[in-house]
């Protein structure tokens, strides 16, 4: 039997502690809705312990979620926090942070949602180097719906709307995130929990149009459906596939249903964000007529 | 309080009313507009882009309806006064965040200059046609307030409105114009910033902690506060108890919305407006709103010089329909006429508040011009039969 | 085994909440000295939940509280512990004699 502390133990001489990610949830709130082996809660670990060494003002910190699994980590979060519409948290995020320029603004939402239903808001968002760190948990299928076809989905899994095998050719959301002008673009998994967590809090200290992709196991809908194991089984293929590659060009960093995975941060850039833009625009425009917004 | 002189351009000037519903924005306090291009009401947005800068403030051009009318909320959470306006494809598009905006008791105020519809329809032309999907066009059961102006100067009036009751019940507040009183230019009076009454939002003067975001005293309307603030507010859209968090029993759910709809539904007197001409000893009394008032009220006069006697009942405040006020009048006169821009919208309203017991007519039209007053007179000729 | 020199002594310890775990096994999978392994009993859940197998080689790295999707469980270091248990002592005497 083990020595490990247990809750109901008797506690005399062992001081009490708590876990490192409690002080940044809502604990009334836990234990959550993800299932058994879902990835998204160890994101949240990451997130969490890379908020705390950047030392972030937590109360200027606020994050945005849209709707699925995803969607409900604004939730559980023990910040400013907005759990929106399905696919438009960016837009919400824009507003939010446009409004309130102090703020740093999250955006922490799932492949579905940010990338068939909001893809729209995700390209102008990242044209216009709107100041945002955009999270992305890739999970390759809409799970709060029951398991269908996402733009992620690779050919050849099988989901309940693709019953007989997905034939449409998926997004590569790096390569996306590129080419809309992104100033931050990473990519990672949840077995790579150490460096999620630093690559959070670079992205955390940078400014403009971040986005991180974080690859992590859905088993109830993703993985029983592909017979691919459990949620540990696709963590385990996450160490066994990943290939570090900084800088890749993100047109060679694709996702099939089996095959290397290129994580990494591979853009990493500077441009002036919206705000900056629209400041320093209006200031040649109207000279000392203008007191730029947003200090 | 009154408003802030920086967004205020006291004077006497001849406007249209997109613009004039923009300066009623500006003076109102509104310094976050989210817009996408549509006609008829892209003027508002126009001018708002072309004035905001020197005024202290923003606007941005998102890239489609859907985006616009969730930024707004975004910004209102950011502390901002919001707006955003469009037509009827684009309203189409924004009841996804009319249900939000609910919910989530967002303040904002939405502008629509109506046009012909359904679908792309009739551009540039007017209708009044939108009446009926503000109010039932996001799914769930909600309320909103709707303002109907007939004139520049009331669309400059109604936006300031709008703006103060938004912030005083936190529903979405509709300005429901159309295509004629957005185009048509008349004198519009913008009186100085300190003749301007501006109601405040709510901020809650609670601390980190003890500051609940649905905690409601007895007129149902929670305080406000705004992200940075330090209060570690969840906002969602899922049905939420006073803490703001997801609850989604059927208890928790009949709570919540006979809350939000109580607001709204038990103050209707309060709100009703209608401005009333001639319907004391009235026969037939013509119930009209928006740009056909105008219209409507030329058939009065003449109905009047042909010896009728013919009220005139103007909405201004549409929705919440005022309905006992209705029923008042259809107690005292013999029949109704309503003029609308549509195949009968508001009329079903007036109907059920008149419950039977003297005829409603409807004057429909499809939309594409104002109505001939003639059609009109016809009708309360009709009607005093 | 028998030659003292190469026995590792414990640098840490792991915190678990049984009731909250899933039984994913992230941290058993991952812990980097193999230290974990699932328990006998069930928790409430149905779930068999993370012990600590070889306590000896838990060097209190913290990796299995990253990894937990769950939140259920946590490492820390002995001397960690040590900081947390003196500035919650602290904090509870000044709770208790509030003037001082």
């Amino acid at each position: 039997m083990s020595e490990a502390i247990q809750d109901d133990q008797d506690l005399s001489g062992m001081p009490m502690m708590d876990n490192p990610v409690m002080p940044y949830l809502r604990q009334e709130r836990i234990p959550h809705i993800w299932c058994p082996g879902c990835g998204i809660g160890t994101t949240v670990n990451c997130f969490t312990r890379a908020i705390e060494e950047a030392a972030s003002d937590l109360d200027k910190l606020a994050i945005v979620s849209g709707i699925g699994c995803t969607g409900r980590v604004a939730g559980y979060l023990n910040l400013d926090s907005f759990h929106t519409t399905h696919g438009r948290a960016i837009p919400f995020a824009t507003g939010l942070k446009l409004s309130n320029p102090e703020l740093s603004v999250v955006v922490y939402s799932g492949d579905g949602d940010l990338f068939a239903i909001g893809g729209n808001h995700f390209m102008h968002a990242a044209r216009r180097n709107m100041d945002l760190l955009v999270v992305c948990v890739n999970n390759f299928t809409y799970g709060m719906t029951g398991g269908q076809v996402a733009p992620t989905t690779p050919i050849g899994a099988t989901q309940t709307t693709m019953p007989y095998g997905n034939f449409e050719n998926p997004a590569s959301l790096p390569f996306l995130a590129d080419a809309a002008g992104a100033t931050f673009v990473a990519r990672w998994t949840v077995y790579h929990v150490r460096q999620l967590t630093r690559c959070f809090k670079e992205a955390l200290g940078k400014k403009g149009f971040r986005f991180i992709e974080i690859l992590a196991p859905c088993p109830t809908l993703f993985l029983r459906r592909n017979r691919l194991g459990d949620g540990v089984d696709m963590v385990r293929t996450y160490k066994e596939k990943s290939v570090l590659r900084n800088g890749a060009d993100t047109k060679e960093v694709g996702l099939g249903l089996t095959g290397e995975i290129v994580v990494g941060t591979f853009v990493d850039r500077e441009r002036p964000t919206w705000l900056e833009s629209m400041n320093d625009h209006f200031g040649k425009v109207f000279g000392d007529r203008y007191s730029r917004y947003g200090g | 309080m009154t408003a802030d002189p920086k967004g205020v351009l006291t004077g006497i000037h001849f406007l249209d009313g997109d613009h004039a519903a923009c300066e009623g924005a500006l003076a109102a306090g509104c310094r976050f507009v989210a817009g996408y291009p549509i006609t008829p009401s892209t003027e508002v947005v126009e001018r708002f882009a072309q004035r905001i800068p020197l005024v202290g403030g923003l606007f941005i051009q998102m890239e489609d309806e859907l985006a616009a009318s969730i930024a707004i909320l975004g910004g209102a959470w950011g502390g901002k006064k919001v707006m955003t306006v469009t037509s009827g494809p684009g309203l189409s598009l924004m009841m996804e965040h009319l249900g939000l905006a609910y919910i989530t008791e967002t303040p904002c105020v939405f502008i629509d200059v109506q046009r012909g519809g359904p679908s792309t329809g009739l551009p540039t032309l007017p209708a009044q046609a939108d009446m009926m999907q503000v109010k039932w066009g996001s799914h769930g059961d909600y309320e909103i307030i709707a303002l109907s102006p007939n004139s520049p100067q009331e669309c400059f009036d109604l936006t300031i409105r709008a703006f103060n009751l938004t912030e005083q019940w936190r529903v979405p507040v509709f300005l429901m114009m159309d295509e004629v009183v957005g185009h048509m230019t008349e004198r519009v009076v913008i009186p100085e910033a300190s003749a301007i009454e501006i109601t405040e939002r709510r901020w809650t003067a609670k601390a980190p902690g003890t500051y609940r975001p649905y905690d409601v005293g007895a007129d149902r309307v929670p305080e406000m506060t705004k992200a940075g603030d330090g209060h570690r507010i969840h906002v969602t859209g899922l049905t939420h108890d006073e803490r703001g968090w997801p609850c989604m029993t059927p208890k928790q759910q009949d709570k919540l919305i006979r809350r939000l709809s109580g607001k709204i539904r038990d103050n209707a007197d309060a709100l009703t407006d209608i401005r009333e001409e001639g319907c004391e000893d009235a026969d037939v009394v013509v119930v009209s709103y928006g740009i056909t008032s105008r219209v409507a009220s030329a058939a009065v006069l003449r109905a009047r010089a042909a010896g009728l006697k013919v009220g005139h009942a103007r909405l201004v405040v549409t929705w919440p329909f005022p309905a006992a006020r209705i029923a008042a009048l259809a107690s005292k006169c013999k029949a109704m006429v309503v003029p609308e821009l549509n195949l009968g919208q508001m009329v079903h309203e007036v109907r059920l508040a008149v419950n039977g017991r003297i005829p409603v007519l409807l004057v429909d039209h499809a939309g594409g011009t104002v109505h001939d007053p003639q059609v009109i007179l016809d009708r309360i000729q009709e009607a005093a039969r | 085994m028998s030659d003292p020199a190469t026995v590792r002594k414990a640098k840490g310890t792991v915190f678990v909440k049984p009731e909250v775990c899933k039984g994913c096994s992230y941290c058993i999978e991952f812990c980097p000295t193999d230290c974990l392994e699932f328990s006998r009993e069930f928790n409430a859940k149905g779930y068999h939940y993370p012990v600590l197998g070889t306590p000896d080689d838990c060097t209190g790295c913290g990796l299995c509280g990253l990894y937990c999707p769950d939140f259920a469980i946590f490492g820390a270091r002995f001397k960690d512990i040590e900081v947390a248990r003196v500035t919650a002592a602290a904090r509870q005497a000044s709770l208790d004699n509030p003037t001082s």
